[in-house]
């Protein structure tokens, strides 16, 4: 018999929808749902990391224990404590020039990174590889800068990027014509092709073409000063030029989207793919064209990172910020303006947080965990719109996004 | 917003009563409220004079009401006994399941309503009016009194919906009551006592039979007198614009869906493609229009052959393309009106310079596009998937037939659409056909064939199995359909000679 829960959505919406992917839904609610679920989000997962605060800490737990005793003792512990650890937070993120210095150089290869798997999205491609190609776009970045010596900046710093980019594109380029030729979906092939790109960095640190003369861990030399990205507010802010190559990034992504014909056939193949090909549209080509531009989006993020910040290679240099990205792509709404908004939240978190960890001793891990939940809350609108009241604006928008994998 | 304002509906015991009205009439959600699937805001329901309340399909069932659904709720690789006491399983000792009970139980139902039906057959192997019958017996052992159905004809040919409605005929003798959705004003006449007609959710009349004509129900539906049939002169056929020779297409699966099919369309006329869905006629559109490889024969446009053809040549090469299934096929519904316009024209000129668009252009062209085809749209930005189904169908014949074309493919171009939007539509390909356009049509809607065609083909099993000039006797075609009055013809180019 017919499941009596379903009752929501039109007549015409019960009917099954056999063009539609998992990725054609979720991109539907990512672009489709309004940006207030999105804020809300982010405010619940904030209200909820308050309440972890309060249970971080020891001295607060302790004042809840006689709560029914001194019920304003707990209250104003806690609130105490929340504000100390958030206003550390604040004035970590955006309190002082090195503050927000610091902020800007933690969001600069999440954005980067989350263009590119944001690109993936509107072409209904779920890249889960931002890491490999990050990874690849800084192996290939670091060894450009420090293997060519005595180049001029203007010529070694924009060959070590380039290179970058060109690395992260390949590496995106594997899993793109996989998919577009086998029809291998590119959630497992991305998924490995982050552990061979790890692997493979690993490997090629022990090498002693990568490996630092004289070093038996393995870790490269540094990057030449003529391959380094310039700093831009003085030698004692960490601020660097990264930030401008993925702004400018983001104003190429949204032009690529949003003006261009390679744009639109990537959004009409990630919206309807079977549309697409009635309309003439080849699926196949869009899908490659997507994952390199996506792969080497994210290979800037590599580059970056190695050439901006950590001037050198070792193991796991590219501190997870590929898997961020997804999370900074899916909170930015798939859109190139969005994910420079959520980089530079999730960057304001990260720096603010370790300052947290040091003012309040609150540990930085529940940033961490924010993050996390800012994520499920965007993945759940209909959760968020069931704890603050309020109603779908449009039919069909309340539909959950991860139902199930679809195609 | 309010589907359903205010209606008052009896239904007699031992009445087949229809429920008239278009697509969006609010007929669907007056049965779910019907069949306690959704609620009414306000008013009541009565079975036999006391008021029931409805939480859940199965206080529905409870209370004697079966519902037979527009897409059947069958599992398909179950037995028809199987399905049938899915939801309310026979059980013996040890809550074991008596399937043999389950199996008699089907026979006798069988036998009492003249409904022949295996109880052991996979569903899936079933016709799909065999399937229906399935519901059908579902719901009568679960003791309907009330029998729904939703739009039961929508997939049966002419021969099994005469079969149904002998169904319905014994049903209502013994005593049954039948509520029989449809859109279609010809099969209310001879098979309803009483006729129900539903305009924008509300009850516009009632009438019987006798008292009342097609002319007159379209009207009630409608909200104004339409025309029935489509006005158009006689064809003047030109040159050859699409010859198909010997085409051999096997479906997904490898199977031969199109066999050693041949059909020739003239600049000028329309063909009709008639033939109950799944007898190739997908397929075909499919490989006319670059979709699928052809496994075999050759198609050529205006003498040029389109071997190998990717489907973006094939759009050049003039083919205009209607999809069977335009939300699926044809329109992308989160994109706005104006980028469905140019789905598959963005990257010409004016819409676009090189890789730069023209998001101008696209918006102005819309809203000219939209003005000349009656695109009704808050605005072009508006997504077309907030539009009705008969607004979508606009927006894709404006996009198709305002680039230069040769060749029109529309697969069931007015499927699902209100009586005013078919009227458009077909009012647009006779345009189309009058300016000098090849016009080919498939659809499994006779009436639409026989309303439009200047040349009709019958497809039946991938094969083409008679061809009859426009305006020919329905049962005649509609046997051809059912495949029961096969006919080899050389092939269609020579098809004025076999109507002879």
């Amino acid at each position: 018999m017919t499941d009596p829960a379903v009752k929501a959505p039109a007549p015409e919406e019960l009917a099954p929808q056999p063009g539609r992917t998992f990725a054609a839904r979720l991109l539907d609610e990512l672009t489709g749902g309004p940006v207030l679920v999105t804020v809300l989000a982010v405010i619940t997962a904030l209200i909820v990391g308050a309440v972890l605060i309060v249970f971080s800490d020891e001295n607060v737990l302790a004042t809840w224990g006689y709560f029914l005793a001194a019920p304003g003792d707990a209250l104003s512990a806690s609130w105490d404590a929340i504000t100390a650890a958030y206003g550390a937070l604040f004035s970590g993120a955006l309190g002082s020039a090195s503050a927000v210095s610091e902020t800007i150089v933690a969001a600069t290869p999440l954005i980067l990174a989350g263009l590119g798997v944001a690109l993936g999205f509107r072409a209904g491609l779920f890249n889960i590889g931002a890491e490999g190609q990050v990874i690849a776009g800084g192996l290939a970045a670091g060894f450009v800068g420090f293997w060519l010596h005595g180049l001029p900046v203007v010529v070694h710093l924009p060959l070590a990027v380039l290179v970058g980019l060109a690395a992260g594109a390949a590496w995106g380029f594997i899993p793109g014509i996989l998919k577009a030729r086998t029809g291998a979906h590119e959630v497992i092939t991305t998924i490995m092709l982050n552990y061979v790109a790890a692997y493979l960095a690993l490997y090629l640190l022990s090498t002693s073409v990568f490996r630092r003369p004289g070093r038996t861990d393995p870790i490269s030399e540094p990057v030449e000063v003529s391959a380094r990205l310039p700093h831009l507010a003085g030698q004692n802010l960490r601020l660097h030029a990264g930030i401008l190559v993925a702004l400018l990034g983001a104003v190429a992504v949204a032009w690529l989207l949003g003006r261009s014909t390679w744009g639109f056939e990537l959004r009409v193949a990630g919206a309807n793919p079977s549309a697409a090909q009635t309309a003439g549209i080849s699926v196949a080509r869009a899908t490659v064209l997507a994952m390199v531009l996506s792969g080497g989006l994210a290979g800037l993020a590599g580059a970056n990172q190695v050439l901006g910040v950590q001037y050198t290679l070792a193991p796991g240099f590219s501190g997870g910020i590929g898997f961020e990205a997804i999370t900074v792509a899916l909170l930015g709404r798939a859109n190139p303006f969005g994910v420079v908004v959520a980089a530079l939240l999730f960057g304001a978190l990260r720096a603010g947080g370790l300052q947290m960890q040091a003012v309040t001793g609150t540990p930085i891990d529940i940033v961490l965990v924010i993050q996390s939940l800012i994520v499920i809350f965007v993945a759940a609108p209909e959760l968020v719109r069931a704890i603050w009241r309020i109603k779908a604006a449009r039919g069909g928008a309340g539909q959950p996004v991860s139902k199930g994998w679809g195609s | 917003m309010v589907a359903n304002d205010g209606i008052d509906l009896i239904v007699e015991d031992g009445e087949i009563h229809a429920l008239l009205g278009e697509n969006g009439a609010g007929k669907t959600t007056l049965m779910n409220v019907l069949y306690g699937l959704y609620h009414a805001d306000e008013g009541e329901i009565l079975i036999d004079g006391r008021p029931v309340r409805f939480a859940s399909p199965g206080d529905a069932i409870k209370a004697g009401i079966g519902m037979v659904h527009q897409h059947f709720m069958l599992i398909p690789v179950f037995t028809v006994a199987e399905n049938v006491i899915l939801g309310d399983e026979p059980t013996g000792p040890l809550g074991l399941l008596d399937q043999s009970r389950a199996r008699s139980e089907v026979r006798e139902l069988s036998r009492r309503f003249g409904l022949a039906v295996d109880p052991d057959a996979i569903v899936e192997d079933l016709p799909v009016g065999v399937q229906q019958r399935v519901e059908i017996i579902k719901a009568l052992l679960r003791e309907a009194r009330l029998l729904i159905l939703d739009e039961p004809t929508a997939v049966l040919t002419p021969q099994e919906t005469e079969d149904l409605f002998e169904v319905m005929r014994s049903l209502r003798a013994s005593g049954h009551s039948i509520l029989f959705i449809t859109h279609k004003l010809k099969e209310v006449l001879p098979i309803a006592d009483r006729i129900t007609v539903l305009r924008l959710g509300r009850v516009v009349g009632s009438t019987v039979p006798a008292e009342s004509d097609e002319q007159q129900l379209a009207s009630m539906m409608v909200g104004r007198s339409v025309l029935l049939r489509v006005a158009k002169a006689p064809a003047e056929p030109g040159e050859m614009v699409l010859e198909v020779d010997d085409l051999t297409v096997l479906d997904e699966r490898g199977h031969t869906a199109v066999d050693h099919l041949s059909l020739e369309v003239r600049a000028g006329e329309i063909l009709a493609i008639a033939g109950v869905q799944g007898n190739g006629q997908t397929e075909l559109v499919e490989a006319l229009t670059g979709l699928l490889a052809p496994a075999g024969g050759t198609i050529r446009v205006a003498g040029r052959s389109l071997e190998g053809a990717r489907p973006r040549a094939v759009l050049r090469a003039g083919i205009a393309h209607v999809p069977e299934d335009r939300v699926r096929d044809g329109l992308v519904a989160s994109f706005s009106v104006a980028e469905n316009l140019v789905l598959n024209t963005y990257d010409l000129e004016p819409f676009a310079r090189g890789p730069v668009m023209n998001p101008g252009a696209i918006e102005a062209s819309a809203k000219q596009r939209a003005g000349e085809f009656d695109i009704r749209t808050p605005s072009v930005k508006a997504p077309v998937g907030t539009l009705s189904g008969g607004n979508q169908q606009k927006v894709i014949i404006a996009r198709e037939l305002t680039r230069p074309i040769k060749l029109l493919v529309a697969s069931q171009p007015t499927r699902g659409l209100d009586v005013g939007s078919i009227e458009y539509v077909h009012r647009r390909i006779v345009e189309a056909r009058d300016q000098g356009d090849a016009v080919l049509i498939v659809s499994s809607e006779l009436d639409e064939v026989l309303a439009l065609a200047d040349r009709i083909v019958v497809m039946y099993r991938g094969r083409i199995v008679g061809e009859r000039l426009g305006g020919a006797d329905r049962d005649e075609i509609g046997l051809l359909m059912a495949g029961s009055a096969e006919e080899r013809t050389a092939g269609a180019g020579d098809g004025g000679e076999a109507v002879g």
